[in-house]
């Protein structure tokens, strides 16, 4: 059945690699999206203003223009940085899966910073002054107290931000990352029957954001059991 | 480095005017087009019959549930394919508009444009609070007349928010009409740096004119709605916000 020409495989291969993408930006995008989170509610006037322009610049601009830069730019910033080290030319390669990631990551991390931040801002501060006045320790107030609590209000804006990355993965396809799309557009292009190729992508695709949905209100269903339902 | 942005921005200067007139009209066309297909679609999806809100809701799924890229591509080499092996159509008055790309990025646009700005307006008129409907009812409005002078205008008030969003979504959404050659911004930039290999100074340069553009319609929509909020309480109005916030 899954047979379309000869390179059903190609396609699940192509889908590995986009899960791959999903999994590998997903940890750098929560660094980033807490990083910024701080910034933005930090004491220090020049932290919130970097914080705010981040995401300000970020939103702003198209995923595939952040994507187009990093590939790129990114390979020339390197080379320079490795001619100022070793003080010889050289030819370096980024590989387009790690440029990939990191434009992702860069543009994801932004969202997610706006996310972390309205739910570190809908802990109640009575907590926090009690967790202080039972003598905690910043760090161990952000463990106990913060953390397991910022899990539960960002799930929500978490689930759009995973669903806005499975897609935008696909823009990757254009820097030639063998993910779905430029399976789907190799497979086009040789068997002469695009229409195919491109539904069975985009069937791959809603299959991921669906199956993302279905485990986002899981984990939204777990995080919240302790909570009274009013 | 200061020279190669002089250099990039004096001798390109005409692509990327024409670039950013043709990223105005792509987002222009999609937010018109897309804006009137979705009212009818967020209608029919908000209906208690199943067999009405089954194909706006299958419509809005799949839209949102694809990446955009894809859709267009499907578009374009997909059903460009179909229509190109029409016996004869190659020959046929409206071949010359049936293979431009210019087209079919205008359709995908304004169709996922549509899909989630009725998903946004579904939600804006689930917020309508019951007790207007229920008075409006109680006067003797026909469900048509409801529509007209409550629910619609409050629908605006709660979702006019996440539809600038939109909006500028859309805009960032037009980018990838340079992935079918279209001459739009992003293309430009492109097309600059295959000439001239200064990637920082063409891809900033549009990052920039985009900033430009998300500048001017933050500050325009701030200013509609302003006036779209004219006749409201000021305490009224932050309890509507809040209320809409969760859900939208």
């Amino acid at each position: 059945m899954f047979d379309l020409y000869g390179r059903g495989w190609q396609m699940l291969e192509g889908g590995l690699v986009t899960v791959q993408l999903c999994l590998t930006v997903l940890p750098f995008m929560i660094i980033l999206g807490l990083l910024g989170a701080s910034a933005k509610l930090s004491r220090y006037r020049s932290l919130r203003i970097i914080g705010e322009s981040y995401t300000v610049i970020i939103r702003g601009i198209p995923e595939l223009l952040v994507i187009l830069l990093i590939y790129f730019g990114g390979t020339i910033a390197v080379q320079n940085l490795a001619e100022l080290i070793g003080g010889e030319a050289v030819r370096v390669d980024i590989p387009a899966f790690w440029s990939g990631v990191a434009a992702l990551a860069l543009v994801q991390g932004a969202f997610a910073s706006e996310v972390f931040r309205a739910a570190m801002q809908s802990i109640p501060v009575g907590q926090i002054e009690a967790a202080t006045a039972c003598g905690m320790t910043p760090a161990q107030i952000f463990l106990r107290i913060k953390l397991p609590q910022l899990w539960r209000f960002a799930l929500p804006g978490l689930n759009n931000l995973f669903q806005v990355l499975i897609k935008d993965t696909a823009l990757i396809s254009v820097v030639g990352v063998e993910e779905i799309l430029r399976k789907a557009a190799v497979g086009a292009g040789t068997e002469k029957a695009p229409f195919t190729f491109y539904l069975v992508a985009m069937a791959m695709f809603l299959a991921f954001t669906t199956v993302s949905l279905f485990v986002f209100s899981r984990l939204e269903k777990r995080a919240s059991r302790g909570i009274a339902r009013a | 480095m200061f020279e190669d942005l002089i250099y990039v921005l004096t001798k390109y200067d005409t692509w990327l005017w024409q670039g950013f007139l043709l990223t105005l009209q792509l987002l222009a066309v999609s937010v018109v087009f897309g804006t009137l297909i979705a009212i009818p679609l967020a209608v029919a999806r908000v209906s208690k019959l199943v067999w009405v809100q089954a194909l706006p809701f299958a419509f809005i799924y799949v839209f949102r549930g694809t990446p955009l890229i894809a859709q267009l591509f499907m578009m374009y080499y997909g059903c460009g394919q179909l229509i190109a092996n029409i016996e004869g159509i190659q020959d046929h008055w409206s071949w010359t508009y049936l293979r431009d790309p210019y087209w079919y990025c205008l359709l995908t646009f304004v169709l996922n444009t549509a899909a989630y700005m009725a998903e946004i307006m579904r939600g804006g008129i689930q917020n309508v609070p019951n007790g207007e409907i229920e008075a409006a009812r109680a006067c003797g409005m026909r469900p048509a007349t409801i529509y007209r002078r409550i629910i619609f205008p409050r629908m605006w008030q709660i979702i006019w928010p996440a539809y600038t969003n939109d909006v500028i979504f859309t805009l960032k959404a037009t980018s990838l009409a340079s992935t079918v050659t279209m001459m739009e911004l992003t293309g430009a930039a492109r097309k600059i740096v295959a000439r001239t290999a200064l990637p920082y100074e063409a891809f900033i340069s549009a990052g920039v004119i985009y900033l430009i553009i998300v500048y001017v319609l933050t500050f325009g929509f701030k200013g509609i709605e302003k006036y779209l909020r004219r006749n409201e309480n000021r305490k009224e109005n932050k309890s509507v916000l809040a209320k809409a916030g969760g859900h939208i």
